[in-house]
Formats: C-alpha cells, structure tokens, sequence
C-alpha cells in the first residue's frame, strides 16, 4: 500500500478528484495550504507599491492506494493537475505500513 | 404675489435642507472610504474619530464658527469674533418685501449647510493621519480646526473677505474646503511621520493593503452622491428657470468629472502599474469630484469630463510620488483634496472669465498658508503637551484596542 500526497493548484481540486474516481481510488482527503516553491510567491501591487506574498495558497490531496494502482494514479493527477505553467505543484509517494477500517476493525488491503 | 414669494422662499429652503443632508451623508461616505483602506486592526478607532468629528465641528460651528466666517469682519482680513449661533430667523415681512436683499432661504438653513462643509474639511485630515495618531490629539486638533482655521479662511473668501474683493473664484470649495483640509492633513503627516513598516531602506515603498474595498467603494459611491448637494446646494437657489437650470448643469458637470476622474485613474494605472488598481480608480472619482468643485456651473459637460479627468490622472501620480516623498497618507487625502483641489482652482480658468491667474494663485497660495502653517503650529503644540503619535507597540497592537477598548472585527483578526 502507498500514500500518495499531491500539492496542486486549488483551482485543478474538481478535475484532480474526477480523475482519481476514474481509475479507481475510492476516497481522498483534501487539506487547503500555504507554500512556495522554486517560484518563491509572487509580488502583488498596492497603489503603485509592490508586496511579496511568500505564501501561496495551494491544496494537498491525499489518496491511500493498492501497490498496483500506483503508477495509475500518478499518471492521473499528472494529467488532471498539469497547466504546464509554473506551480503547478509536486507528488509525493509514501510507504504506507497499516490501514484499519475504524467501523469494521479491517485492515490492510481490505481496509482501504 | 407675497404668496409665490413665501412659496419660493420655502422651495429655496427645502433645496438649501435637502442639499445639506446630502452633504451630511459624506461624512458617512469618508468613514466607509477610510474604513476600508486602512487595516482591521485600526477599523474602529477610524470610525470613532469620523463620526466625533462630525460632532465636533457642529458644535464648534455652532459656538464660534459660523459667526467667524460670516459675521461682520473688522476689515477684509480680520474677521469679527462672535459666540452662539443666534435664534431669530426672517420674517415674513423681510421676505415678501422682495428686492435684492430680500431673504430667500431660511438662516437657519444657511448654518446647516455651513456646518456641515466645515465637517467635510475636517474629514478629509483624518485618513491622512490615519493608523498611528492618538485619538484626543486629533480631536483637539479638530476643535482647533473647525472653530477657528477654517473659518478664518472662509471668511476671506465666503464670508466676503479680502479674497472675495481680489476676485478669487472658487465655488463649492476647490480651495476654502478641499485644498484647506489637505494642507491640515500635509501638517499633520509631515510631524507624525510614516506608518512603521511603510518605508524600508534604500527608498523601498511597502504596500500595507487596505482591510475592506467593499466598504471603500462604497465610500467612494457616498461620497460621489453627496457631492451633488456639495456643489449643486452652493448655488445657493433653485426657484426659477434661471437657477433651476443652474442647478441642474451644476449636477450634470459634477457627475461628468467623477466619471472622468474614474476613467482617467483607471488608464493611468493600468498604464503606470500593469493593473487596474481599485483604490486608484476610487481616488480618481474623488479627484475628479474635487477638481470640479471650484467651478461646476460654468463648463460645457466635456470641459467637466475634462477637468475631471486631469483630476484623476493627477491624483495617481501624485500618490505615487507622495510615497517617493516619504509623505504616508493610507488614503490619498492630500493627492485627492490638495492635488487635484489645486488644479480645480486652476481649471476654473477655462470655463470661468471672470477668474484670473493672480487671483485664483493668490486664493491658493493664501489658503494653503494660512492653513498650513497654523495647523502645523496646532500640531506641534499638541505634540509637545499630549503627543500626537502612539507608541511602537501599540501601533503594532493596532489602535482599536489601544484607544477603543474594542475591535472592529473581533472573529478575524487576532492580535
């Protein structure tokens, strides 16, 4: 089992969540953040004087997925998420050592 | 015949109540403007010091004001000193007597609208000293202001003062009500001293974006709308063909150059910064708004759209050099009133014959000085006996709690 953990843009969160339910992956968790990059934010203006915003928002999508659905569903949110414009965001694959289903008390495979 | 009079006197005396209303609600519009453009943090305390200063300058008005500006003088540059604003109005008789110096409004209605032009001046210094001036320094300042440096001014020109025999032309108040508040405002500014954090070394300008845009628009909006009693009201009379029609083109111009102004900031903007920046646009409605202010009646509506428009193209640029300056004013009260209040009075050259270049220099000059140099006196009194700056930490805390007790949006800001 994997944990994947994909940082996109807030805008791409309805077209990410389709192409997970497309190949498969029957549940996500959806936390709103505040990061930057190689990009470094960007500058705003206010009455002719620029501002930095360091943080920029973004989401983070998190899908806990069977070994073989991996390369799927990397390739999904690679499509989904893609504006091929700076900040776009990055995935992250974990190990993934225990699940358990709290209502039922399965777990492993089953529990996912 | 006596009846058409008293019916005109009433009309004349309605319009003269309904236009001052108008300009009553300004006051509204300038604590929105400003409410909006400064942080969360200091929301209250700027809300405090607008509707105080309304009250303020009504009661100082009413005690010596009004009888500085339009008692008897003892020459055209001294004005009378009188206290109370008297009770007893016109009669019937006086009114129905007709002839030139028949009464056509109620005296009454006279002090209503004096007072509340001389509660106009005295917004426009808030927003300049707004985020970092404690607030019994800036309401003794406006006891100050209200009661006597803008009377005295006014006196000189609307009181029928040595400006007024010069030939100075400035009809709703270009220079006796905007370019006044401003240079109060640039007195102010000039020994308060910036916001912490707004300028860095090497000449960095930092932004410090306003809380709320919603609330300055709407400012903005109010204070466009009260500008039609500011300027149409001045003409003083509408109950014939000839004022009916005064009135109405002074409207129609008053619109035409806050549409002007608006249009002219949003270009200047998006030319100078790449975007279309709200706040600009809005003081260009404001800019436009004053620069019509010194003669609104005289232009055809394009000449308005005009002066408007170099109003509004005036005031970016000057706010933005303002900041070059090292002069913080979170609102842009000295590039809309002083600036573009400036070039009103210059404007009125364009439309008006009657207006010369020594004589609309020398109102300006006059009026500037006179303003500014007493108010920085009365700044730098206050300074030295209460102070007139908050302390780091406090402008840090923000100065609703500090000064109020209270925050204007308790759920969103933390400390």
């Amino acid at each position: 089992m994997k944990l994947i953990t994909a940082i996109i843009k807030p805008f791409k969160l309805d077209d990410v969540r389709e192409a997970l339910s497309d190949v498969g992956v029957q549940g996500i968790t959806v936390t709103e953040v505040k990061g930057f990059g190689r990009q470094k934010g960007h500058t705003e203006l206010y009455r002719g004087a620029e501002y930095v915003v360091d943080f920029l928002p973004k989401v983070k999508v998190e899908a806990a997925v069977p070994k073989d659905l991996v390369d799927r569903v990397l390739e999904a949110i690679g499509r989904a998420a893609n504006t091929g414009k700076i900040g776009d965001g990055k995935i992250f694959v974990f190990d993934l050592e225990q699940v358990v289903r709290i209502r039922t008390g399965e777990t492993g495979p089953d529990a996912l | 015949m006596e009846q058409i009079a008293e019916v005109k006197y009433a009309l004349d005396t309605f319009y003269f109540l309904v236009s001052g209303a108008l300009v009553m609600w300004m006051a509204a519009g300038f604590a929105m403007l400003e409410a909006g453009l400064v942080r969360a943090k200091n929301t209250a305390e700027i809300l405090t010091k607008n509707v105080v200063l309304y009250a303020v300058a009504s009661i100082m008005y009413m005690l010596v004001g009004y009888n500085v500006m339009y008692g008897d003088g003892l020459n055209g540059v001294i004005p009378g000193i009188g206290f109370m604003l008297g009770s007893t109005d016109n009669t019937v008789a006086a009114v129905v007597a007709g002839g030139e110096d028949a009464p056509y409004y109620s005296s009454m209605a006279d002090f209503f609208f004096q007072v509340v032009f001389a509660a106009t001046c005295m917004s426009i210094v808030s927003g300049a000293v707004a985020e970092r001036m404690k607030l019994w320094s800036f309401l003794a300042f406006a006891v100050v202001m209200t009661g006597i440096i803008y009377p005295v001014q006014g006196f000189w020109k609307w009181g029928g003062g040595f400006l007024d025999q010069l030939g100075f032309v400035d009809f709703a108040g270009s220079g006796v009500v905007h370019l006044a508040g401003a240079a109060a405002a640039l007195a102010g500014v000039l020994l308060l001293g910036p916001r912490k954090g707004k300028y860095g070394p090497d000449g960095a300008v930092n932004a410090i974006p306003g809380a709320n845009l919603p609330l300055a628009t709407l400012g903005t909006m109010i204070l466009w709308l009260g500008w039609f009693g500011f300027n149409g009201g001045s003409e003083l009379k509408l109950s014939d063909v000839g004022e009916a029609n005064a009135v109405a083109m002074v409207f129609v111009n008053t619109n035409m150059a806050a549409a002007g102004g608006v249009a002219a900031a949003l270009i200047t903007s998006r030319l100078l910064f790449g975007k279309a920046d709200l706040t600009m646009v809005l003081n260009g409605a404001l800019a436009g708004l004053v620069a019509i202010t010194a003669e609104p009646l005289a232009p055809t509506a394009l000449t308005a759209t005009l002066v408007g428009a170099v109003g509004g193209t005036l005031v970016v640029l000057s706010i933005v050099m303002l900041d070059r300056l090292r002069i913080d004013d979170p609102v842009g009260a000295i590039s809309v009133h002083g600036v573009s209040g400036l070039w009103g009075l210059g404007a009125v050259m364009l439309s008006n014959p009657d207006a010369s270049l020594a004589g609309q220099l020398t109102g300006a000059g006059v009026i500037f000085a006179w303003v500014f140099v007493t108010s920085l006196a009365a700044w730098a009194l206050l300074r030295a006996v209460l102070g007139i700056r908050v302390t780091d930490e406090d402008e840090y805390a923000g100065v609703d709690l500090v000064e109020c007790g209270l925050e204007a949006y308790p759920e969103f800001t933390g400390k």
